[in-house]
């Protein structure tokens, strides 16, 4: 096998299609599981008792149940009950509620991290308690939350290979393919591994920009 | 609902059966961890720089991959070409290990730089070793600093130790799909593996707790958790 030709006819297009599919993965997951995030850790600390304690289960069984196994109850389970996901859907949904629970911890940590006095003094002021949670603890709490939900976020990148248990040809399947074919595991799965050590890197330079950009002067993040 | 419970009580032995291997595969796991990240963080922290630069690769490598692309990479790639044929649970348990070692370096790295240096003037100025003075000064009280932060270890890598699935260690979630193949019983089994995740992730942490409160040393903050 010759490897120059094997590299630029076969492993970059083949890695570029899977890459593709990656990218529309986390793209796809990550502002949902962000936005649902934050609702979960409001939910927590603001909701009525009933729902903080719906919250808390949610994010309980999430930790503590795998990824795949989330996968697989949403791809092959749901159809029991009449949901048919594709599994590109099954997948992005599942990376979402993850990502989700994962997110609100911090976001919850970081709310906890701004002081009461603020809440009362907004409301000694006349904000409603809606307004004190939007225009007081959160512009804050998310700031302070921005090394966590980073994390996750990289996290998401290195899960969304789970993709490829549920039959999606992201990244990994579309290496796992070309090493099998070609039987080339070693050559192939380092290039795989680089271009995730590339986006994992490049995720980790642009939080270091996004945190410079936010800062507040005299907030302690 | 009678034959689905007729089922998980007949199948109950086999899963069984599973949560024992990813208990064997987590445990060794946590071991090859703490023997090879304790030592790493020490390089990174007392190190020559090329030794440092070094472990700095290592980790950024084994955190940088996923987990699945790791596995796909030892159980195919590096252990059959090193002529290594070892099962797929050694390879699971192995590369979930150096992973481990990898996160936890960094934890242990943490809580020795914490230690206020100081510490190891003094230790050095009453005639101990550097040595010494790692061992009986040092580690003991970062050991404790770093415990709340290793207890997380556990739960990642027994849900990570799920992904062994994929080169076909037969763990908990392997054994599900197959009976959830065989039976086509669906959502109950799913739901019923998902319980015995929770419960050794609760569980264990638990567990780490007490462990937690038990090496307190009261004053010592940080310890205490």
């Amino acid at each position: 096998m010759d490897t120059a030709p094997f590299i630029t006819t076969v492993l970059v297009p083949a890695l570029t299609q899977g890459l593709v599919i990656t990218l529309q993965l986390i793209v796809l997951a990550a502002p949902f599981g962000l936005l649902l995030g934050i609702g979960i850790a409001l939910g927590r600390q603001y909701g009525s008792r009933g729902v903080s304690v719906l919250c808390k289960l949610y994010v309980i069984f999430v930790k503590g149940c795998p990824l795949l196994l989330l996968l697989f109850i949403l791809y092959f389970g749901l159809p029991s009950v009449g949901i048919t996901l594709s599994a590109f859907a099954a997948s992005v949904i599942g990376f979402i509620l993850c990502n989700a629970a994962y997110n609100s911890e911090y976001v919850r940590g970081a709310i906890l991290s701004v002081k009461d006095g603020q809440m009362v003094a907004a409301q000694a002021l006349g904000m409603t308690r809606q307004q004190t949670i939007r225009e007081i603890v959160l512009p804050q709490a998310l700031r302070r939350a921005i090394p966590g939900l980073s994390n996750e976020f990289i996290y998401l990148i290195k899960y969304s290979s789970l993709a490829y248990m549920l039959t999606v040809i992201e990244l990994s399947g579309a290496g796992k393919l070309v090493a099998t074919k070609y039987f080339a595991y070693n050559e192939v799965f380092f290039a795989v591994g680089l271009v995730y050590l590339a986006l994992v890197s490049i995720t980790t330079a642009a939080v270091h920009i996004l945190e410079k950009k936010v800062a507040v002067p005299g907030l302690i993040s | 609902m009678v034959e689905v419970t007729g089922v998980l009580m007949e199948w109950a032995p086999y899963l069984l059966g599973g949560v024992s291997i990813t208990l064997g595969m987590v445990g060794i796991a946590l071991g090859i961890g703490i023997v090879l990240g304790l030592p790493f963080a020490l390089v990174q922290v007392y190190g020559a720089r090329a030794h440092r630069i070094c472990i700095g690769a290592y980790a950024w490598f084994f955190r940088g991959l996923p987990v699945l692309v790791l596995l796909f990479l030892f159980y195919f790639g590096i252990f059959p070409a090193l002529g290594l044929d070892l099962p797929a649970f050694m390879v699971g348990a192995i590369v979930l290990g150096l992973r481990g070692a990898a996160y936890q370096s960094q934890i242990f790295r943490g809580a020795i730089q914490s230690i206020n240096e100081g510490q190891m003037t003094a230790a050095l100025s009453l005639g101990m070793t550097r040595l010494t003075a790692i061992k009986s000064i040092i580690l003991p009280q970062s050991l404790r600093i770093a415990l709340p932060g290793w207890s997380n270890e556990y739960p990642e890598i027994l849900t990570d130790s799920a992904i062994c699935y994929a080169i076909g260690v037969a763990e908990l979630l392997t054994r599900t799909s197959q009976i959830v193949s065989v039976t086509y019983i669906t959502m109950p089994i799913y739901l019923f593996c998902a319980v015995i995740f929770i419960i050794l992730n609760y569980a264990g942490m638990w567990i780490i707790q007490k462990i937690e409160l038990k090496v307190a040393i009261p004053g010592f903050g940080a310890g205490a958790g």
